[in-house]
């Protein structure tokens, strides 16, 4: 089944926030943002700003009628900033005016006075001056101490890993029109409709009953709109409820750029320890986290750091400790892999480290060390349904990848200036929110008289297609068509207290609850048929629209049961709720059952290096993915290629810059790369394992948002090995991204040395 | 008021000038399906189609329309994803769909629209042409390769030679709506944008500059116009030179048979300049005056024998391109003249050029060090040599000690690597956005060195090159070191 949005989609008939019809009157609102990284305000010139016909009017956190507080996980961010300034865009002030184009003017005659300080951009600097955002944590297992002693080998180094900008298409926005009884309603670009509520409701001292959040879809989220969607809906809620005029704020790309945070950089140092046979004994990795002026989602982040610390691996004795600190950049979130890639490439490094220096291939040790049945995460939960070594030797075969090694030996000695190289790329990833009570969803499905059926769960579409998978599970479930099912915007008035759409459970957990929900319509219908059949409701079966009795069809098709039930009033609506069970996690002991299940997967990626002029091109892309029983392979593996790719891009051309002043310098599409037709691979080939999914899989389809992001750090490593074909004496120092820059700079790396 | 047909709507404004096109279409006209995402004709999210009455045909191509003045839409016919929808879904449509190749949506209007740009083109298609339709469209969602197949799929449906998918053509076969057959004579009703240059006004050639770098300080202004086809945009060969009026598009030019006689592998340089529908905006005339260090148009031009034209109220004026740059983003152009175009000397038979580009990504991107070379050789003596360096010095820079030094030379490692040498004192990249300071140096070397492998890779190789340099820098050291002078790395 396509995406229930093609159509919508290629007509550009699909309504985003921006395209909304707007009511008369409407307003626009735009941040003024800090001009510098640090610093306390001493004062701020608004009169010329004021007077430019058309500006309605500029707000500061004076304004604020409730708490001046944003931060989800720790109060540290004010909307507004009040004295203190911590980054460069943090919002200080909000102009309102007729159009956007006028509030751009007044923010240029905005004259902000200050005292700047010092600022801390660098993470190391930060981690020094124990500029924590929170207290740092430690994952461990088995005693890593001792294990040292066993070791035949040891090698020890540093990996860094740089930001990523969302680029979602479709910039951060809010449309908020105040309603009657001191309510509003808003329309929010978020993947937190509740959060926005609970926030916008804190911020305005409202109860949340009177803040009503409605998402039409998103036209991208990646994490960029899970917590940071929401000061935006905050600053249009108090400009609309200070006026009571409908406001939008829709940001220009830039501002949003500047203004809002990213996927986090880390550098992190790493020890490990090998047997003789390549058993990786001991493990051992620090992790400093860039989290940016404030906490946002960065304790949910760190934490994902430490429990992917090991990726596929099993490894007895791992000690992982992860600090998250506080530098003067816009906060950094949720993106895609939410702290795992990080944590995943330090590993990938170390073995690299490992395998150069013992002149192996990485493979090696990768293979050797991969997860088995029952072996134990350092958090205490145990692999189940383990299909890293199926996925590693599925690659291996189904893509002949000893064929494909030697063919790149052949190339490489046959061609001086184009070298290519090739990596493998385990991926064992946890599904679940890590923060237990999160992992609840509600549902609710009403089916109209004439049998039409409209669907409304907390599950934001924004692209992953969690909309056409719920239909299917609908459908499935009621036994119609999936063209009498609709499914509705999100809207917290319909479904309340929704989880963020995040941690690739978006379909797990809203599709059990549409199920619940559906089960009960279900159960009601057929005690009704049974009636009208004069049978035992264990006789009754709904099949292809009909209902069956004793395994045959009879009249009774959906329609006319719908009909019937109406007039039998019988209840036509039911609200489903799920939560996932069995999971928790011990916060003091760092131990736990955290994850519902873990996704598996393997990739080979390879990529030709230009060794004159150090660019590159990612060639292909083989991978076998562990979707257990795919409920719909196009939007799964739509969701597999996107994710490889945002995968590469972070770990080749994507590069966040920001001057040593805090200033972002790549704030623009024309400073930002990120992939496009022809820096994406020329090759995806992407293979289901084909073993079923767990149970607590919606439908038995594996979760396959955020997995496959991680495949590209294989880029990095074949990328790798490209240049040490060309210039064996290059000493690798796990700096991602992999930019042409850096690559030309690795290939002439000892240039005087004469080895090339 | 400036008037053009929207869709199968005719438009008459008094919206401004310089007004962003896709802010009218969208909050003006409440067309919503080109979406405002980057607002630098970076992402494709906003493309529509451009087409053009020429010789009583219409003539269409995609174009940015956050970059596109609205005056620059008089006399034109702006299509909007809108003005392509029929009923039911066009192959176009059908293919995205067949091939999953939409995610969240938000950009696959401009990729239909840019798709359908390719159904119109006048060139016969190419699966590298009709992959190169999309180089100006981003999609964070798919990763690209069910857009492959989607593209491969439309393609497969079209006749490649232009002649035989007309515009009835692809009415018949629903690749666009009916209202298309009368377009022509709505079209024609309409004034076309009157040229006029008036001192002192900001120049607007096809905008994207402009509008990339200050939209809301032009919103008010009243452009001087060069918008469209008048003695600034033809490409005349005449006796010994070559003259091409600042007003033709990079895409005019790049695909330019004469030209591509000319510099052999002109067209293909191009796709490392800007995209399908910026190089169908952006003019030579904004390419020069924009004055950047990188500008790709500048760098190829520094490789001729180049003269730029400019006219004013005194009178014509000419002066060599080498030269016209003063400073970072300073030219020698008057406040009262305007570019004309360029004239360049044609280069003799068995001339060699060559176009070297290298920036973060492949395509649309602003180079981190671009460069070219054009090369004559006699008997294996280089006659004469002019080459060109952007992204090294706060001008597009010709590197005359370089080009000097290897008149009279024989090609060999050891020559290059001196030249090379050469190069790094004429230079003076500096560390920002685009890469520090020693990659460019690093960076322009290899360029260089590039040239001529890629033209004389028997005479050459890699490895004698980086050899000679090495026994260079050595014998440099010494030298220094003789004389006490202080040693500079690099």
């Amino acid at each position: 089944m396509k995406n229930i949005d093609s159509n919508g989609h290629v007509k550009g008939r699909s309504t985003f926030l921006d395209d909304l019809p707007v009511h008369e009157g409407t307003l626009c609102a735009l941040a003024f943002g800090s001009p510098i990284a640090h610093g306390r305000i001493t004062g701020a010139e608004l009169e010329a700003a004021r007077a430019i016909p058309g500006v309605v009017d500029i707000f500061s956190y004076a304004d604020i009628p409730g708490d001046n507080q944003v931060g989800g996980i720790i109060p540290d961010e004010p909307l507004l900033a009040e004295q203190d300034l911590h980054y460069q865009g943090q919002p200080i002030f909000l102009i309102v005016a007729e159009d956007n184009w006028t509030a751009r003017q007044a923010r240029r005659l905005i004259q902000l006075r200050y005292t700047p300080l010092l600022p801390i951009t660098d993470v190391e600097e930060a981690w020094g001056r124990e500029e924590w955002l929170f207290r740092p944590r430690t994952f461990r297992l088995g005693d890593i101490d001792t294990a040292w002693s066993q070791c035949t080998y040891l090698f020890e180094g540093d990996a860094e890993t740089g930001g990523q900008e969302h680029l979602y298409l479709e910039p951060q926005g809010a449309y908020v029109i105040p309603r009657e009884h001191g309510g509003i309603k808003l329309y929010s670009a978020t993947q937190g409709p509740t959060l926005v509520q609970r926030t916008v409701a804190r911020v305005l001292s409202l109860p949340m009953h009177q803040v009503e959040v409605e998402v039409p879809r998103l036209g991208g989220g990646f994490g960029g709109k899970e917590d940071q969607a929401t000061a935006w809906a905050c600053l249009a809620a108090l400009a609309a409820w200070r006026l009571q005029r409908p406001v939008k704020i829709a940001l220009h790309r830039q501002d949003d750029m500047r203004m809002t945070g990213k996927r986090h950089p880390y550098r992190s140092h790493f020890r490990i320890g090998l047997s003789k046979s390549m058993k990786i004994l001991a493990y051992e990795v620090t992790y400093l986290q860039n989290g940016g002026a404030a906490a946002d989602l960065s304790p949910a982040i760190l934490e994902r750091t430490l429990f992917h610390a090991t990726n596929s691996y099993f490894i007895p004795n791992v000690k992982a400790t992860a600090y998250s600190c506080r530098t003067n950049l816009p906060p950094n979130t949720a993106f895609r892999g939410f702290g795992a890639p990080q944590a995943m490439f330090v590993l990938e490094a170390a073995i690299a480290q490992a395998a150069c220096e013992l002149g192996i291939s990485a493979r090696r040790i990768q293979e050797a060390n991969l997860l088995k049945e029952g072996d134990e995460f350092p958090y205490g939960q145990r692999a189940r349904q383990a299909h890293a070594r199926q996925c590693w030797a599925a690659v291996e075969a189904t893509f002949d990848i000893r064929k494909k090694e030697q063919a790149i030996k052949a190339y490489n000695h046959q061609h001086s200036y184009q070298k290519k190289g090739l990596a493998m790329m385990p991926v064992c990833f946890g599904i679940s929110f890590t923060k237990t009570p999160m992992n609840q969803a509600s549902a609710l499905v009403h089916i109209y008289q004439d049998g039409s059926i409209g669907l409304s769960s907390g599950a934001v579409e924004m692209g992953q297609g969690v909309n056409t998978k719920l239909v299917q599970v609908a459908a499935m479930a009621l036994a119609v068509h999936p063209r009498r099912i609709k499914v509705e915007t999100t809207d917290t008035t319909r479904v309340a207290n929704t989880s963020p759409t995040a941690a690739s459970s978006g379909a797990d957990l809203n599709g059990k609850a549409v199920q619940q929900a559906c089960v009960q319509l279900r159960r009601r219908l057929t005690a009704m048929a049974a009636l009208i059949l004069h049978v035992s409701p264990a006789a009754i079966q709904f099949r292809a629209e009909k209902v069956w009795c004793k395994g045959q069809p009879t009249a009774l098709d959906w329609e006319k049961l719908i009909a019937e039930a109406f007039l039998r009033r019988v209840n036509l609506s039911a609200q489903g709720h799920y939560a996932t069970p069995m999971i928790y996690f011990d916060k003091d002991k760092e131990k736990g059952h955290p994850f519902a299940y873990h996704v598996f997967g393997a990739a080979a990626i390879s990529a030709t290096v230009d060794c004159i002029r150090g660019t590159y091109e990612i060639d292909e892309v083989d991978i076998i993915h562990d979707f257990g029983n795919s409920l719909n392979i196009d939007v799964d593996q739509g969701q597999v290629e996107g994710g490889v790719v945002q995968g590469i891009g972070w770990m080749t051309a994507e590069e966040v810059v920001y001057s040593p002043e805090g200033r972002l310098l790549s704030d623009s599409l024309s400073t930002y790369k990120v992939p496009d037709i022809t820096a994406a691979p020329k090759v995806i080939d992407c293979r289901p394992l084909g073993l079923d999914g767990p149970g607590l899989a919606i439908l038995r389809s594996k979760a396959v948002g955020e997995p496959p992001l991680m495949y590209g750090i294989g880029a990095y490593f074949a990328l790798l090995q490209a240049i040490r074909a060309f210039n064996p004496a290059y000493v690798p120092d796990f700096k991602a991204p992999f930019t042409p820059e850096r690559v030309l700079m690795a290939l002439y790396q000892n240039e005087n040395a004469e080895v090339l | 008021m400036i008037e053009f047909v929207l869709n199968n709507q005719p438009i008459q404004t008094e919206s401004p000038a310089f007004l962003p096109l896709l802010d009218f279409i969208r909050y003006e006209q409440r067309l919503t399906g080109a979406k405002a995402a980057c607002r630098e004709g970076d992402c494709g999210a906003c493309l529509a189609l451009e087409g053009r009455l020429e010789n009583g045909q219409m003539h269409y191509q995609s174009i940015a329309s956050c970059l596109m003045p609205l005056g620059n839409a008089q006399g034109k016919h702006i299509v909007t994803i809108e003005g392509l929808n029929r009923k039911g879904l066009s192959p176009v449509q059908q293919g995205i769909v067949d091939h999953s190749a939409t995610q969240c949506g938000f950009c696959t209007p401009g990729i239909i629209v840019a798709l359908t740009a390719l159904c119109l083109s006048e060139e016969p298609l190419t699966e590298q042409r009709a992959m190169a339709a999309l180089d100006g469209n981003l999609c964070r969602c798919t990763g690209y390769q069910s857009l492959k197949q989607a593209v491969l799929s439309v393609l497969s449906k079209l006749p490649a030679e232009q002649a035989a998918r007309p515009i009835p053509w692809l009415i018949d076969k629903g690749y666009l709506p009916v209202y298309f057959s009368g377009i022509t004579e709505q079209v024609a009703q309409i004034p076309r944008c009157a040229p006029a240059f008036h001192p002192g006004r900001p120049i607007l050639g096809g905008g994207t500059d402009l509008l990339a770098q200050q939209p809301d300080q032009l919103r008010t202004a009243e452009p001087s116009l060069l918008c469209e086809r008048w003695e600034l945009s033809g490409i005349y060969l005449e006796g010994n030179s070559c003259t091409i009026g600042s007003g033709l598009t990079m895409a005019e030019i790049l695909r330019n048979p004469d030209l591509n006689r000319l510099l052999p592998g002109l067209e293909e340089y191009g796709r490392l300049i800007a995209s399908t529908p910026i190089r169908n905006m952006g003019t030579l005339g904004g390419n020069l005056a924009n004055a950047s260090p990188i500008a790709d148009l500048v760098i190829i031009f520094l490789a001729l024998d180049t003269t730029v034209l400019l006219n004013g109220p005194h009178g014509r004026r000419e002066l060599p391109l080498d030269g016209f740059y003063l400073g970072y983003k300073k030219t020698d152009m008057r406040p009262d003249e305007y570019l004309e175009g360029i004239r360049f000397e044609l280069p003799s038979p068995g001339h060699i050029f060559n176009f070297e580009k290298v920036s973060k990504r492949a395509r649309l991107d602003i180079a981190s060090v671009n460069t070219a070379i054009g090369l004559e050789l006699k008997s294996g003596a280089i006659t004469l040599a002019r080459i060109s360096a952007g992204g090294v010095s706060p001008v597009p820079l010709f590197l005359r000690r370089t080009s000097e030094f290897l008149k009279g030379k024989l090609i060999s490692d050891k020559v290059l690597a001196g030249a090379s040498q050469l190069i790094q004192e004429e230079i003076s990249p500096i560390s920002d956005i685009r890469g520090s300071a020693e990659y460019k140096r690093l960076l322009l070397r290899q360029l260089f060195y590039a040239h001529f492998l890629k033209h004389f890779p028997e005479q050459l190789s890699l490895k004698g090159l980086l050899n000679e340099g090495r026994k260079l820098d050595e014998k440099h050291r010494l030298e220094r070191t003789r004389k006490g002078a202080i040693h500079f790395p690099g």
